[in-house]
Parts: C-alpha cells; sequence; structure tokens
C-alpha cells in the first residue's frame, strides 16, 4: 500500500536508507549471479552435463553426479510423499488445531524442520550406515532425505487440504460417500496442485542440501550402479571442487550453473503452480 | 466389507503413518544422546569449557572456542542481515514503485532457494580473496560473517515483506486520516504491530544461520581459536563435526556428537522463543 508521501528529515532519511539497503541487495546478489554466469559459462557445454568427470572432476563432465543427484531426489520423494500425504490427510481431516496427538505431531514436525542438516547427517550416518548396515550409500542419503524434508511436505499438502472449503466435505457426506471415499475421490484431486507445490519446494530443498549428504550419500565420483553405491550430489561436487582440488574452479564454476538452473526451474514451477492455486481457489 | 469398516481402518492406519515423524524424532534424539554418552561417562560435562585445548586424540575436549566462533558468526550476520533486509523490505513495501518492488521479492524468492554451498563456493572465489588482499590470510571470522549474511538475508527479507503486508488495513487508513508523516506511520503504527512477528523471523533464521556447515567451513580457516579480531580464522562447531566426523573414534566421536547434540539444543530453543514470541499476536487476532 502507498503511504501519503510528506517530506521530513525522518522520512527523507528512512527512505534514504531503505533505498540504501535495497539498491545493495540488489547489487550483491546481482554482481554474485553475474560472476557466477560469466566465469562458468565457457567451461559449460553439452559434452560437460553428458561425460563423466576426470582428473579429479578438473576436466570432463558431471553426467554422475546429475545421475546421483535424481536418484537422491527420487528416492527421497518415493519414501517420504505417500508418509507426507496420509500424515496430511490424517491432520487436516481428522483432526482439529487441539487435538493432543495432532499437537504433539506438529510440535514434532516443527522440531524436526528445525534440526540442522549437519545433525541430520550425523543421524543420518550413525543409524542408517551403521547401525542398519546400509554403508556410505544412495539408499542412505535418500533416507536421510526423506526424513529432512518430511515437514515440509505435510506442512504444504496439510494447509492446501485446509484450503478446500467445508461444504464439499458436507455435500460429499449427504451424497452418501464414504469418509475414504470422499478423501480419495473429490479432496485429493482438489488439492493436486498444493500438492504438487509441496513436491516442488521439497525438491528444491533437497537439491539444495550438502552437508547432511557427506557423511550418509558420500562423495564417491563414479556413476552409482545401484542403490546401494555411494553417489555424489550436485552440491557436494561443488564444495570438494573448490575445497580439495586446485584448479577446480572453472568445473565448480560451471557445476554451480547447472545447479542454479535447475533451482531457477523449480522456481518457476513454484510461481507458477500457486498462481494456478490463488485462480482456482474457491474462496 | 462396509464403507463404516474401511472408514476406521483407513484412520488406523493414516495415525500410524503419522507417527513415522515423531519416532524419526525420538530416533534422532536417542542416538545423538547415545552416541554422546561415552565422554559423558568418562569426563564431567563440564570438561568441554574448562579442558586446555581441543586435541580430541589426547582427551582434550574444549568446545568452548567453537561454540564462541559459531555464535560470533551467527550474531554478526543478523546483526547485518536484520537491518538491510528489514529496511528492503520497507522499501518494497511502501517506498519503491511496484515493479521495483515485484523484483526485489521475486529475487530473494530465488536466492532463497540457491543452496548454502553456492555462496560458500563464491565466497571462496570473491569474498575470501577481496578480504586477503586488505589482512591477510582472509578466510576469516569476516568471511564467514558475510557469507552468512548472504544466506539469511532473502529469509529475512521476505519474512519481513509478508509481516508488513499483514498490517491491519484500518488501522494504516486511520493512519494516513489523522494525517501522520510517513515516517510517523511506519515508526508508531506499523513497526508495533510487526515486532512479534519480526522477533520470531529472526529467532528462527538465527536457528538456520547457527546450524549452516559447509559454506562457513569453506570460508573460515577452520583455525580452533578464540578469535582476536575478525580477520582471524575460526572454526565453528558444525564445521568441526564435518571436519572431523569422518575419521573420529570412541571418545573424540562421542565428543562430536555431543556438540552436535548441543547445536540441536541451541535451535530448539530458538525454535521455541519463536514460537512463544508468535502467541501474543494470534491472541489478540
Amino acid at each position: 500500500m502507498k503511504l501519503p508521501s510528506n517530506y521530513n528529515p525522518a522520512d527523507i532519511l528512512l527512505a534514504g536508507f531503505s533505498w540504501l539497503s535495497g539498491l545493495l541487495v540488489l547489487l550483491c546478489f546481482g554482481y554474485l549471479f553475474a560472476d557466477i554466469f560469466s566465469n562458468g559459462y565457457a567451461h559449460l557445454d553439452w559434452q560437460f552435463i553428458t561425460t563423466a568427470p576426470e582428473n579429479a572432476g578438473r576436466d570432463g563432465g558431471i553426467a554422475p553426479m546429475i545421475i546421483s543427484t535424481t536418484i537422491l531426489l527420487f528416492f527421497a520423494l518415493l519414501f517420504s510423499l505417500p508418509i507426507g500425504i496420509f500424515s496430511a490427510i490424517y491432520l487436516a481431516e481428522y483432526t482439529s488445531y487441539e487435538h493432543r496427538f495432532a499437537r504433539l505431531l506438529r510440535y514434532a514436525l516443527n522440531t524436526l524442520a528445525a534440526v540442522p542438516s549437519i545433525v541430520m547427517g550425523m543421524f543420518g550416518f550413525a543409524f542408517f550406515v551403521i547401525i542398519l548396515q546400509i554403508g556410505f550409500s544412495l539408499l542412505a542419503g535418500a533416507l536421510t532425505l526423506a526424513i529432512m524434508i518430511l515437514p515440509l511436505l505435510i506442512r504444504n499438502i496439510e494447509d492446501s487440504l485446509r484450503n478446500i472449503p467445508h461444504t464439499y466435505r458436507l455435500n460429499a457426506a449427504a451424497l452418501g460417500l464414504s469418509q475414504v471415499r470422499t478423501i480419495f475421490q473429490i479432496l485429493l484431486p482438489m488439492a493436486k496442485h498444493g500438492i504438487a507445490m509441496a513436491v516442488v519446494l521439497s525438491v528444491g530443498r533437497a537439491m539444495a542440501e550438502t552437508a547432511a549428504l557427506l557423511f550418509t550419500a558420500g562423495y564417491v565420483m563414479r556413476m552409482p550402479d545401484s542403490l546401494m553405491d555411494s553417489g555424489r550430489s550436485l552440491s557436494v561436487h561443488i564444495f570438494d571442487l573448490s575445497m580439495n582440488v586446485p584448479g577446480g574452479e572453472k568445473a565448480a564454476y560451471a557445476t554451480t550453473i547447472v545447479l542454479l538452473f535447475s533451482i531457477l526451474i523449480i522456481n518457476a514451477a513454484t510461481v507458477l503452480l500457486s498462481n494456478q492455486i490463488t485462480r482456482r481457489s474457491p474462496m | 466389507m462396509p464403507p463404516r469398516c474401511i472408514d476406521n481402518l483407513f484412520l488406523r492406519f493414516i495415525q500410524l503413518v503419522s507417527l513415522v515423524s515423531i519416532v524419526s524424532l525420538l530416533f534422532i534424539i536417542f542416538f545423538l544422546v547415545k552416541e554422546s554418552y561415552l565422554i559423558v561417562q568418562e569426563k564431567p560435562i563440564l570438561t568441554v569449557f574448562t579442558d586446555p585445548a581441543w586435541h580430541p586424540l589426547d582427551g582434550q575436549f574444549l568446545l568452548l572456542p567453537m561454540m564462541v566462533g559459531s555464535l560470533l558468526i551467527m550474531l554478526g550476520a543478523m546483526l547485518i542481515a536484520l537491518p538491510i533486509g528489514l529496511l528492503t523490505a520497507i522499501l518494497c513495501r511502501y517506498y519503491a514503485p511496484r515493479w521495483f518492488a515485484t523484483i526485489i521479492q521475486r529475487l530473494m524468492e530465488v536466492f532463497a532457494g540457491i543452496p548454502a554451498v553456492v555462496y560458500g563456493f563464491w565466497g571462496v572465489m570473491v569474498i575470501v580473496p577481496a578480504i586477503a588482499a586488505w589482512q591477510a590470510p582472509g578466510t576469516s571470522l569476516l568471511a564467514g560473517i558475510l557469507v552468512l549474511t548472504f544466506i539469511v538475508t532473502p529469509g529475512v527479507t521476505i519474512i519481513s515483506y509478508h509481516n508488513l503486508s499483514q498490517v491491519n488495513q484500518t488501522l494504516l487508513h486511520s493512519a494516513i486520516a489523522l494525517g501522520l508523516s510517513r515516517y510517523n506511520i511506519i515508526r508508531h503504527i506499523i513497526f508495533p504491530e510487526v515486532k512479534h512477528g519480526l522477533i520470531t523471523a529472526t529467532t528462527l533464521q538465527s536457528g538456520r544461520a547457527i546450524g549452516e556447515t559447509l559454506a562457513v567451513l569453506m570460508v573460515c580457516g577452520n583455525v580452533v581459536q578464540l578469535p582476536g579480531s575478525v580477520f582471524e580464522p575460526i572454526r565453528t562447531l558444525t564445521s568441526n563435526i564435518a571436519l572431523e566426523m569422518a575419521y573420529a573414534m570412541d571418545t573424540h566421536r562421542s565428543a562430536l556428537f555431543l556438540s552436535g547434540l548441543l547445536l540441536l539444543l541451541i535451535v530448539l530453543v530458538l525454535a521455541f522463543i519463536a514460537e512463544s514470541m508468535q502467541k501474543p499476536k494470534a491472541e489478540s487476532q
């Protein structure tokens, strides 16, 4: 909302500082973006995306990391999406905000969301890798990621279910539909954009993850043969190139562009989906 | 099977599935406690404050410098990010033309989603050399604070903006009708309204900042010491775990898990503060 403009010294000062910070933010983040693109652009071509790395990642491409990242994301979602949807149904359709078990669950989810990723990584290392003897593997990484994205998934899906007007449930009941049929044939289809949004947000979150993967999925650069193989995600690759590989900067820049590009696509998807949701929203 | 029966079965089933989140959390806490038990058994817990140094292989477990490092870096980043984020949000909401506000909003959403490791990498390539040209060695507390500022600023801006846009419109209309100046409206009408929301946002982002690991590890130099100035390298609790976890054994490993437990506690306390700050607002509505 526009406030009426009046120019007294205090207002000019506030306006000045606001513009200063806004421009500073624009400048700094713009510079970051420009620097990464101008440095990585030359190294980036089709071959970079489709070939395996050579010489510790200095040369060659990043195909195994792209595959590993995809596998990690896919299986993390495979594990947590069903749990997320069912938990969200339970929270939204069967409990009120005051319900005791629901409050406990919500509290657990908030706590889970706050756990630092390195701590999550320690847990994944101690439990999945060592106790369950899965070893450093994509499976251990995906399981750890699955726990990390669960709160985000459940919260977003619950919101989209709660946003469906109550009349739909009443009408369905009046028509003699059982609650299970109401959920699966009316409510879930109506919430599908919301669910898609939750998935997109979780993928973005999981793709940005690095610390939790170091001690669970490991950082082997080879193309993974199976889920039990260690695999290096794109984010871990950037970390390793810039810390442990002298002369790996060019490849790190190019990998960063690939990762940023994926994040941008995810962002565009979020914007499109949220537009869809507001347009479709009956309220 | 009658539908009623299916309904009941389904309810039992999803209750069971919902337990997964709670069980996961309990497992995480259980494992952190279990793995840190060894060191607590062998040495008094205050050893992390009183040991002469961090030489885990010689049985010396001074975690204090790492705790100080984590806190300094978090406070530094929040001290820069909070005013900048808040002022940018105010700019977008009340001063800037609509198109400019939209650009900044979209940009902040994009940057909030960018992996922290990208900021860390960029810090290694640009920020560290820039600091090194001024004060060697470059990898320092300051570099960590700057990189962390980049990481938390988008979040702070977005949440501040969100809080500002939830201010009661009638209140604003009355203020405008009373002929208050723009500065006075923002300072005395809007700011008290959003204060609680801002504190919540700040504590949540602080939790994120203190939990940040690799980006900080990449630019801080990771020397275990109490920094004498912002140009000296430091090591945080999180980087300590990431650096030593791979080869740590026995009590050393246990000490790392203890520091993980400590981090979790700090973050939970922050989350608790954030939640209790939210309450007065919810009641007033």
